[in-house]
């Protein structure tokens, strides 16, 4: 209830801050950063009450083979959660390819659980009345790799090649309006309407500050959302096909978008409008 | 140089140390070839219905806009320009300006084209997206040229209105590898939609040349 109460109010600051912007954008700007600053605490951003879900949902015995997530290897040993987010995607020798945080929990639940995913993929991106476990176990995931920094892992050739592939597609344009991710993020200082644009084309603070805040809850949808989500609504906004949830362009693009962000330190759930 | 961009070019350098074996890992890295996106972009859009693959498949101009990442050599752009030229299709009539009110909505309109949108959804241009307009309009992105007195500025010149329908059908028949949509070519709006909006810029009665 607290926490449904905090998430009003600061959907009522948030809006009414970015209704400010209209007026006076480098001010409404910066009172945001001190909202936002305000509000990280975990007390008070609803991303947290994801976070508690996931930790529940790690523990607990599904699929056919009635055991919980806690042995699946996130890449730094069988179960271990500390820290494994911030070197995501990664090779997985196992599943013989590179998988972000969702396909590799979508792998454990087959493989570890053996839980049919169909549901759990339906339910990829929460709604009202509709949780996603996916969003809730990367909160979970995602939040033990707080202050810790971005490690891209580029030692494999699989991952290369991802990083590789992933800058390809940063570039490639297409769609009817023929638009790129660079259309909008390869440029410093513009803004679409009155949204700012984080300049993604170059190694340093705006990539560093983009990745190192996803998993964030999102205050003008009301949940959590990944990179699987921000990506999907780019390729929406960008006019492409849908994308295929937890596929191998989403996280190629995720992999140049952590290279590109290496040495941002993680902070998430975070809050955003 | 103002002490600001002495900071900021002070941290590019700290990053460019920092992460001195990522970039070289970046210099190092050949472009994947072509076959090789095909299957990544077959992974994750290869469910899609077969119009919208083909959406995403670049036609010769936009091979070598991806090529070139948009900064294309001369001899490039030359032939860019002839072939995207040759695409537009200019009123029957002759007639290039419709109604600036009209033009004022297809310039806010920002849906169409999206897989969110229902079957049947009349596309805008979102001009606003990228361009400022009319003064009274406060959201507009900065992505494009501010456009405000655009007429008024050209002395409402017909040959310039005829320029702006022309840059609006098909950016590329002026600027090649225009980060600007081809709304004519690639059937975004209709030839009524853009005669609407070359009358927001051009008419003397809009608001844009208030």
């Amino acid at each position: 209830m607290k926490h449904a109460a905090a998430g009003s109010a600061l959907a009522a600051i948030l809006l009414f801050f970015s209704g400010l912007a209209a007026v006076a954008q480098d001010a409404s700007e910066k009172e945001i950063e001190r909202y936002r600053a305000m509000i990280s605490d975990p007390l008070s951003n609803p991303g947290y009450l994801a976070v508690d879900r996931g930790e529940v949902l790690w523990a607990e015995k599904r699929g056919t083979k009635n055991v919980s997530l806690e042995t699946c290897d996130l890449g730094l040993g069988a179960g271990k959660v500390e820290g494994a987010f911030a070197q995501m995607p990664r090779f997985f020798a196992d599943g013989g390819k590179v998988m972000d945080l969702e396909q590799r929990l979508l792998w454990c639940m087959q493989n570890i659980q053996g839980l049919d995913t169909k549901d759990v993929v339906t339910r990829r991106f929460s709604g009202p009345g509709r949780a996603s476990d996916l969003e809730d176990l990367v909160a979970f995931i995602a939040n033990k790799s707080n202050g810790m920094k971005i490690a891209v892992q580029l030692k494999h050739p699989k991952e290369q090649e991802m990083a590789a592939v992933g800058e390809e597609l940063f570039y490639r344009r297409g769609g009817v309006m023929d638009f790129s991710c660079a259309t909008c993020h390869a440029d410093e200082g513009k803004r679409i309407r009155l949204q700012g644009l984080p300049n993604l084309s170059k190694p340093g603070k705006q990539p560093q500050d983009t990745m190192a805040s996803w998993p964030t809850y999102r205050v003008s949808q009301g949940a959590l959302r990944t990179m699987q989500h921000r990506l999907w609504d780019c390729y929406r906004q960008q006019r492409w096909p849908v994308p295929e949830y937890a596929s191998d362009s989403v996280t190629a693009l995720t992999v140049f978008l952590n290279k590109q962000a290496m040495g941002g330190e993680i902070n998430v759930p975070s809050i955003k409008r | 140089m103002t002490n600001v961009s002495k900071l900021a070019a002070l941290q590019i350098l700290i990053g460019v140390v920092t992460f001195s074996a990522n970039a070289s890992a970046q210099t190092a890295a050949k472009a994947p070839d072509p076959a090789t996106v095909d299957a990544y972009l077959k992974s994750t859009f290869g469910k899609a219905p077969p119009e919208w693959q083909a959406r995403i498949e670049p036609d010769e101009t936009l091979k070598v806009c991806n090529a070139h990442r948009n900064e294309v050599p001369s001899a490039e752009a030359d032939k860019i320009i002839k072939r995207e030229l040759a695409k537009v299709a200019y009123p029957a009539d002759g007639k290039l300006l419709g109604n600036w009110k009209e033009g004022q909505k297809v310039a806010n309109n920002g849906r169409g084209g999206q897989f969110s949108d229902p079957e049947g959804t009349v596309a805008g241009g979102n001009c606003y997206a990228c361009h400022q307009l009319e003064l009274a309009e406060v959201s507009f992105g900065t992505l494009g040229p501010s456009l405000t007195k655009y007429g008024k500025d050209r002395k409402f010149d017909p040959d310039e209105a005829k320029n702006a329908y022309t840059k609006i059908y098909n950016s590329q028949a002026v600027v090649p590898c225009s980060n600007m949509p081809r709304f004519g070519a690639n059937k975004v709006l209709t030839e009524q939609q853009i005669k609407d909006l070359v009358a927001l810029l051009f008419d003397p009665e809009s608001p844009v040349n208030k």
